[in-house]
């Protein structure tokens, strides 16, 4: 079995299957990317892991142990750090704080806890800004510090929803060297829309379509797939 | 951050030093004055950590004041208890009910938290009345000075009500700053700010806040069961839906999610209403004003705006 497993995933919102039927298997210490265009189910398919969602259907297992039924809390405890699309940070709270919140859970030991909010700062170049609240942040450095609470949890699983919107592009070189460092020992679920991104550091892309799944392979052969172009991949660079 | 911690350490042991010296100067009109405000003071506190720190309205802390109100009155009555223990019972009484209605009412959220906490203080006020035989209803009943003894002090003596209430007020003010501090008080916080997200870090976010209820009940129990003993009075009129509505006053013009706050605020309003009804027979027109322009020109309240233009350290 893999460390992540869906099984026949399935989100149902009234008239919309937002997920359908969607089963997934991500080996330990891979890098996923999740691409699709706007609307394919990525969000959702990423709040049904991390238990954000509740699933219509379907069965998902997570290092070994079937979490279907476990609230997003436990699953959180259990190895997942989730980084939301929509910046979720706690805007009056220090920089500092915000971190330290995801390093006390795991680390009860706070000197412990101390060295990896400090590591996690530092890996996202916010250490200078520690003491400043994160609500007077740039939009692309509140991006940063939601990788730095992940990173700060010390994850088995990290679930990374658009980090990259935002950057600088200075910024998104240090992110893909961020995401190679971690490759190996973390298990990170990318969705990206930057497409440098995803075929820089992805070791395997599923791309999704209208809830499905549309095509998987390596970045070679996302690249390579005619239904992907056509879905996909010419939609994307009409944007860009 | 120490230069931030020597700082909080200074104001606040300052206010703790200014009120323990206070007794030896206040005429005795002011000295009773305090003493009663100390009291109600930890009753503020206590509805703090649960509004202030926590972002949990709740309208129905009066039925936690009057637990330990009751529960401190019926066990001296009816089960012949002395004074301390009679708290001790208050207390208890006071969280047990805290967490059964705390474990019912978090299943609701927002305005529905605040009308659910409404009923059931409202259900309690109706069931104190209904055993009128044992409460005495909305006559309520006098605690004799015979029975207001702690290890040989008499409570119902100015000097001793004052240091006693100092105490309760001492206590209160130490343990809510340690838990404040603490991991447990950082994540009341975070689920203050963000909910969600505190979630999505891996908290319970639900059994915290269940915590805060328990403990915010218990500590307005101890308010409630210390003002019995010291004033020597329990009644079904601090059941009333009015006492549930004065702390959430006291706090909000004092300043939530402040330490400090509840104190300033409590000492606001009760010199507000005693210094007007000085003045006039209005004087609720008179606090009504003030209680207006405090709400459009501090909306923090007032340690909130001290926080916010001078005391950026200010827990």
């Amino acid at each position: 079995m893999s460390f992540l497993n869906a099984e026949g995933l399935t989100k149902q919102f009234n008239g919309l299957r937002a997920v359908d039927d969607v089963t997934l298997e991500v080996p330990k210490g891979q890098v996923r990317a999740l691409i699709g265009p706007n609307g394919a189910g990525k969000t959702t398919l990423v709040g049904l892991l991390s238990g954000r969602l509740a699933c219509s259907s379907g069965r998902i297992s997570f290092d070994e142990r079937d979490v279907t039924s476990l609230p997003a809390h436990k699953r959180i405890a259990s190895g997942m750090a989730y980084t939301f699309q929509i910046t979720s940070i706690f805007p009056s709270l220090s920089v500092h704080e915000n971190v330290a919140l995801g390093a006390r859970r795991v680390f009860s030991d706070p000197k412990e806890a101390e060295e990896r909010v400090v590591a996690a700062l530092h890996r996202v170049s916010l250490l200078e800004r520690a003491h400043e609240d994160a609500g007077d942040l740039s939009y692309g450095h509140q991006r940063l510090l939601e990788i730095a609470m992940g990173l700060a949890q010390a994850p088995k699983l990290l679930i990374l929803d658009e980090p990259t919107q935002g950057l600088a592009d200075g910024e998104v070189v240090a992110f893909n060297k961020l995401i190679n460092d971690l490759r190996g020992h973390t298990t990170v679920l990318l969705i990206e829309h930057n497409m440098n991104v995803v075929m820089e550091v992805a070791d395997f892309i599923t791309v999704l379509n209208f809830g499905k799944v549309l095509f998987e392979g390596t970045p070679e052969q996302v690249q390579a797939s005619s239904a992907v172009q056509s879905a996909y991949l010419g939609g994307a660079d009409a944007e860009a | 951050m120490t230069a931030d911690l020597r700082k909080i350490i200074g104001l606040h042991g300052a206010v703790l030093v200014i009120l323990f010296a206070a007794q030896f100067f206040l005429p005795a009109y002011h000295h009773g004055n305090l003493a009663r405000i100390m009291v109600l003071a930890t009753y503020a506190m206590g509805y703090n950590l649960l509004f202030g720190y926590t972002g949990l309205l709740s309208l129905g802390h009066a039925l936690f004041f009057a637990a330990g109100l009751y529960g401190m009155g019926l066990g001296m009555t009816q089960f012949g208890l002395g004074a301390g223990a009679a708290v001790v019972l208050g207390v208890v009484a006071g969280a047990g009910i805290g967490a059964l209605i705390g474990a019912l009412a978090l299943r609701t959220e927002g305005v529905a938290f605040m009308i659910v906490t409404l009923m059931f203080a409202q259900a309690g006020y109706l069931i104190i009345l209904y055993f009128g035989s044992y409460t005495r209803g909305d006559e309520g009943f006098v605690i004799q000075q015979a029975d207001r003894l702690v290890a040989g002090l008499d409570l119902s003596d100015p000097t001793v009500r004052y240091f006693a209430a100092l105490s309760i007020f001492y206590a209160a003010f130490v343990v809510l700053m340690w838990v404040l501090r603490s991991r447990f008080g950082h994540v009341l916080i975070a689920i203050r700010e963000n909910e969600e997200r505190a979630m999505m870090l891996g908290y319970d976010v639900q059994r915290y806040k269940w915590g805060a209820v328990v403990l915010s009940a218990g500590v307005s129990a101890l308010a409630g069961a210390a003002y019995g003993v010291l004033f020597g009075y329990v009644g079904a009129s601090f059941a009333s839906v009015q006492y549930s509505i004065f702390p959430l006053l006291w706090v909000l013009l004092g300043g939530a999610g402040t330490m400090l706050g509840p104190l300033v605020g409590t000492i606001f309003m009760f010199y507000l209403i005693d210094l007007s009804s000085g003045v006039t027979t209005a004087y609720m027109l008179i606090a009504g004003i003030v209680l207006v322009c405090l709400t459009l020109f501090a909306p923090q309240g007032l340690m909130g705006e001290l926080r916010n233009r001078f005391w950026r350290w200010l827990p």
